[in-house]
């Protein structure tokens, strides 16, 4: 029987599927579809101290094989996430959730991150200092070694559960951000968040998205994933979370193959909203056609 | 939502550049006027959602003009079968009709209201139609209103058809609560016209069309709303506009 058992900062999840935030909602959705509980996690949608509306529409656009978003962290705020949304996430996912945060000051990403890491249900807070698409906050703690750094050991000093930083991919040297968390105290790194992009749109000669740039994720960006997390894992010795253009089963293979203990499906859950049911179950089957046993003995397997 | 196959049976044009697609089906009765569906379409990533026009038994109609990639693919599609999400969006509420509602379509807003119509005629309500079109060769479903038993005014911008002008040019004078679906434009001149209350439909560019991605949010008077999940009808007092940027 195929081992699809993996161990993502001290707790175990029965396979390494987990939806990304901001692709997954709060999980409601989708739990109409098929019972999540065979996920390995979810992340759920981006925390902010304040509630926060995000940007105006339109927020969307198409790419070849994959999109741009600029939602720019729509959610309710960190105390109705705690006394609105956890309480419901739990009638539907019994296991440990990841809650990501984000915030404009090291002091928010503090404040939001020790709230959510008193939950219970909360098992990993995944800090996202990755946003592209807000002003000011998100991405900008992401480019710099020195801000991440300095983040990350905030955060880390204030919350007690496993601590996973999401990176971005707008950066020259990948590893050297990874290298910074890590030393400042990250118990895992997770990415890669959206690549930056733009569309125009031809008729009003004017860029699609009101806010200009945006995000690129979905399949297009699997070979940049792959390739930053194999560099990511080559250059850190805690676990890698692996995300970007994940739509397969072989794609998560390949993405553990890169050095990931777990991956995260984003973009591909918005097209086919059973995309994470059918990987999972489609695991066992490629695992056996590439004559994989445990799927732990994989994992940088190709480093 | 769920996601089920079917079949396209007829796929052919109305008018110049809007199409009527009809596909075979079986979750085709389980839908409701005012919904949408998500079509997944080869070579393309993001689902296009296209307004419900009608559904009847095992029969799903669908009119969509051509606007893009998306429904340039669609409309040169002769046969096959589509994956579709549906039972998207919140639909119209006909029982909050009255006696004698009005139904205000523009363009490719009009096909949505053909359901409702539909249901409400059914009902046995006295239903009035109202459609603008820019100009004569972009009428359609003028006749389908009418076999329905409903009384149609049609409105054209230039005046090459029906009444001379907008659809707030032709409204009737007496109704007892109003439908309408059309480009935004549209819908703030009915909202600042109408004396009754009513419902809207919108539109927006959506991700995932059933509630996941936050993609098509907008502000309402009860909070923030998605188009594609708590929409996209909304109740005439919950609208709030947003200033053009």
């Amino acid at each position: 029987m195929a081992d699809t058992r993996v161990n993502l900062c001290g707790i175990e999840l029965s396979n390494p599927i987990i939806p990304a935030s901001g692709t997954f909602g709060y999980g409601y959705e989708f739990a109409e579809l098929y019972d999540i509980n065979v996920l390995g996690s979810f992340s759920f949608k981006g925390t902010t101290r304040e509630p926060r509306f995000g940007n105006p529409t339109p927020r969307i656009a198409e790419t070849p094989s994959g999109m741009l978003n600029a939602v720019g962290l729509q959610n309710p705020g960190v105390e109705k996430v705690i006394s609105e949304e956890l309480p419901r996430m739990s009638r539907v996912f019994h296991k440990k959730v990841m809650a990501n945060v984000s915030g404009f000051s090291v002091d928010d990403y503090v404040y939001t991150a020790s709230r959510l890491s008193e939950c219970e249900q909360v098992g990993w807070i995944e800090l996202n200092i990755s946003c592209p698409n807000v002003h000011g906050g998100g991405m900008s703690f992401g480019t710099d070694p020195k801000s991440a750094s300095e983040v990350t050991a905030a955060v880390r000093r204030a919350v007690r559960k496993p601590l996973i930083v999401k990176l971005t991919p707008n950066v020259g040297d990948i590893a050297e951000m990874a290298l910074a968390c890590e030393s400042a105290g990250a118990d895992g790194i997770s990415l890669i968040n959206t690549l930056l992009g733009m569309r125009i749109d031809l008729r009003k000669r004017r860029p699609l998205l009101k806010n200009t740039t945006g995000g690129l994720s979905g399949p297009a960006v699997f070979p940049v994933a792959l390739r930053m997390v194999y560099q990511t894992a080559k250059a850190v010795k805690i676990p890698v979370v692996g995300m970007g253009g994940v739509a397969s089963a072989e794609d998560v293979i390949e993405m553990m193959l890169a050095g990931a203990t777990a991956v995260e499906v984003g973009a591909e859950n918005l097209v086919n909203p059973y995309a994470c049911r059918d990987i999972v179950e489609a695991l066992p089957g490629a695992m056996e056609k590439y004559g994989i046993n445990k799927l732990t003995d994989i994992i940088g397997g190709a480093l | 939502m769920k996601e089920a196959v079917f079949e396209i049976t007829e796929n052919r044009p109305l008018t110049e550049n809007v199409f009527r697609m009809v596909l075979s089906g079986k979750e085709a009765e389980t839908l409701r006027p005012g919904q949408f569906v998500n079509i997944r379409l080869d070579g393309l990533y993001l689902r296009r959602p296209i307004s419900v026009c009608d559904a009847e038994g095992d029969r799903l109609t669908l009119i969509y003009k051509v606007v893009g990639k998306g429904t340039d693919l669609m409309s040169k599609m002769t046969g096959g079968r589509l994956s579709l999400l549906v039972g998207l969006g919140n639909g119209y509420d006909h029982e909050k009709s009255g006696g004698s509602p009005l139904l205000i379509g523009g363009g490719v807003g009009v096909p949505p209201l053909y359901m409702l119509a539909k249901e409400l005629k059914r009902s046995g309500k006295d239903v009035g139609v109202v459609l603008g079109f820019s100009t004569k060769s972009e009428v359609f479903y003028e006749d389908e209103f009418r076999a329905l038993g409903c009384s149609v005014t049609v409105a054209t911008a230039d005046g090459s058809y029906g009444k001379k002008g907008f659809v707030t040019d032709a409204l009737p004078e007496k109704y007892s609560y109003v439908y309408t679906c059309g480009p935004e434009p549209m819908l703030r001149a009915v909202y600042a016209k109408i004396t009754t209350s009513g419902q809207f439909s919108f539109e927006e560019r959506m991700g995932c069309g059933f509630g996941a991605c936050m993609g098509c949010s907008c502000k309402t008077v009860t909070g923030y709303k998605r188009i594609c999940r708590d929409g996209p009808v909304l109740e005439k007092e919950e609208i709030l506009w947003q200033t053009q940027g």
